[in-house]
């Protein structure tokens, strides 16, 4: 199990307090100075050499994403925009350091700021999150007060202003492109790519746009060396992690661990076990909605990161683990997560708009059996033909979970159809 | 139709108007644009939803077609573009929550309430809305009241939030088991020492 001292989140529980001064005494803006003083190249290659894979579920190298910002600030500025739109069923990891832990946050968007070039940077934060918030912000206030942020951040002669920019209710603009367009005040819908935000971001300026544990990670990193961070995980899968446990387990909770954790010690170590023992697990999401399901089988000895869940069949995503046991219901549970796509489809890709409403409606008809048996390979069909068909990934987040689902427990479908049909005659 | 009836001017207090002005002064100039998003939610807390005067008001202050206005207030899910009650009460039902009893939430919210998934109740204290993940899943059920979470719910713990808002008192958001926050229930299986230290 990963030592306490090791751990970066030590306000995870809300234990102490997250104002400046407490965040002090845990450490953070410890001589932020000494780490821009390392100079913009340093920092971008201690970030890299720390393997640091992004914690919003993609795991792109962070380090390699700044790198691809240009070298200097030409006349276009450069902008740092950090996804703090946390809404993927199950993950529940960036509001506990928004609340807890932000000065974290801040001084990691400083830092991430002088590394990129960007002299300004926006949280985007989902709406729903006011009381987060309200404390990123005062947070905020405190740091310019302070004088940790602004025109001479940290001493450091560099200027960083940071704000809060709260989104309205769309899981899309968890998507980088869509998140850009609506923090320029449009309608969240993806862009194409190429460009990449690095090119052609924020108001068609170079734009890094990183998770909130990303950034939140990255002055440990860079106090402690990227050594450190190597020394915890696998290689290429390095670091900890915030795990948030959902679902049938003892004591769901979100914990900070050791990438590549086996999934049954995280679940026995801090959840209490499965519901009714580990006998009773019926299977796992184990990366927020858009992973595909792992039947008990696969999580014997799944290890919990991006190469080992990659191997067992799904993805570590956010490390959202949605636990069911064998009471779950699993159509209707996928059935549910192919309502919430349709409901959060943005509209602008056909394939999306009207495959997530013919894959709900047939879902919904596998729930209760009123189907026919050749209909589970119509609704396989229906999956593929959205899958890779849409300019971003929620098609292909729509289309995963129920191809998992008939992957893993196609003769629970059919055993309702028949059921229905003996039922019907 | 819906049967409210839409007012035919919407102006910021001047309170308001000095917030809204700050918001501005967040984005490039030029770019008053992306203030948008922040100025409907601030007309909306100033009068519970966001009518077309509204639209067409923030339009003006951004130098925005009401339309391009209009696109942003029918896209994100937060804005009332109907009157709500003076609680909105929002049940999550999405997977998290439904693996630990959304539906018994849902129903004792509808019973309690007195009204459906939509619905406000007639003395206009009550909207009830069936929500999606809300971001606290290790903390389902829950359900948002306002601005606040309400966590680790049950039927019963549900009931007893409604009906103390209906007397008028103010529920303590959080989980109502009382465990800290995130942490496994009974205590944190980590940081037990200190914490203190990085």
């Amino acid at each position: 199990m990963l030592r306490d001292q090791d751990r970066v989140f030590t306000n995870l529980y809300g234990l102490h307090d997250w104002r400046l001064k407490g965040a002090k005494a845990r450490g953070d803006w410890d001589n932020t100075k000494a780490i821009l003083d390392k100079g913009r190249d340093a920092i971008v290659e201690e970030v890299k050499n720390s393997g640091l894979r992004g914690r919003g579920g993609a795991g792109f190298s962070t380090g390699m994403k700044w790198s691809f910002m240009p070298k200097q600030p030409g006349v276009r500025p450069h902008y740092l925009v950090i996804n703090a739109d946390e809404g993927e069923p199950g993950t529940c990891k960036d509001r506990e350091i928004m609340r807890f832990d932000p000065h974290k946050l801040v001084e990691g968007a400083l830092i991430a700021g002088f590394a990129i070039g960007a002299n300004t940077g926006y949280i985007y934060i989902r709406g729903e999150f006011v009381r987060e918030a309200e404390t990123l912000q005062a947070a905020i206030d405190e740091a310019n007060d302070a004088g940790l942020l602004g025109k001479n951040a940290c001493g450091s002669g560099f200027e960083f202003n940071l704000y809060v920019h709260r989104g309205m209710g769309a899981y899309i603009c968890g998507e980088e492109s869509a998140l850009i367009e609506s923090l320029e005040g449009k309608k969240g819908q993806p862009r194409l790519k190429p460009p990449f935000p690095a090119g052609v971001g924020l108001y068609g300026c170079p734009t890094t746009v990183n998770n909130v544990e990303s950034i939140a990670v990255v002055p440990a990193i860079l106090r402690r060396g990227a050594a450190w961070f190597t020394g915890l995980g696998r290689p290429k899968n390095s670091g900890t992690k915030l795990f948030c446990i959902s679902g049938h387990v003892n004591k769901p909770c979100t914990v900070e661990e050791e990438m590549g954790i086996p999934f049954r010690e995280l679940i026995d170590k801090h959840c209490g076990g499965i519901r009714g023992g580990w006998d009773n697990l019926l299977g796992v999401i184990p990366g927020g909605c858009s992973t595909p399901v792992l039947p008990k089988s696969a999580c014997e000895t799944a290890l919990m990161d991006f190469d080992g869940l990659r191997e067992a069949g799904s993805s570590l995503g956010t490390a959202a683990v949605i636990v069911m046991d064998t009471s779950t219901d699993i159509v209707r549970a996928i059935a549910r997560l192919s309502r919430f796509y349709k409901h959060d489809s943005c509209g602008q890709c056909t394939p999306c708009r009207e495959g997530t409403g013919w894959m709900w409606r047939l879902m919904e008809r596998m729930v209760t059996g009123d189907a026919a048996i050749e209909e589970i390979d119509l609704l396989l069909t229906v999956t593929k033909q959205v899958e890779g068909h849409t300019i971003c990934a929620l098609g292909d987040a729509a289309a995963w979970p129920i191809q998992g689902l008939i992957r893993h427990f196609r003769p629970e479908i059919e055993r309702r159809i028949k059921a229905r049909g003996k039922s019907a005659a | 139709m819906s049967n409210h009836s839409e007012p035919t001017s919407f102006a910021f207090t001047a309170e308001n108007l000095e917030k809204a002005k700050k918001v501005i002064a967040r984005y490039p100039a030029g770019r008053q644009q992306s203030a948008v998003m922040p100025l409907l939610d601030l007309a909306q807390r100033q009068d519970g939803w966001v009518s077309r005067a509204t639209i067409e008001a923030v339009g003006t202050m951004l130098e925005m077609a009401p339309m391009r206005v209009e696109e942003v207030a029918t896209f994100y899910t937060m804005y009332n573009l109907k009157p709500v009650g003076k609680h909105h009460v929002q049940v999550c039902t999405n997977i998290c929550c439904l693996l630990r009893g959304s539906d018994g939430v849902g129903a004792v919210a509808q019973e309690a309430l007195g009204v459906g998934w939509g619905e406000t109740t007639a003395d206009g204290m009550f909207t009830l809305s069936e929500v999606e993940c809300l971001g606290a899943c290790v903390n389902a059920p829950m359900m948002q009241i306002n601005d606040d979470y309400y966590e680790d719910l049950t039927a019963d713990s549900t009931r007893k939030i409604l009906d103390a808002l209906k007397r008028g008192e103010t529920p303590k958001p959080g989980s109502q088991t009382g465990r800290q926050f995130s942490a496994p229930e009974g205590g944190p299986t980590t940081l037990i020492k200190t914490g203190e230290k990085a």
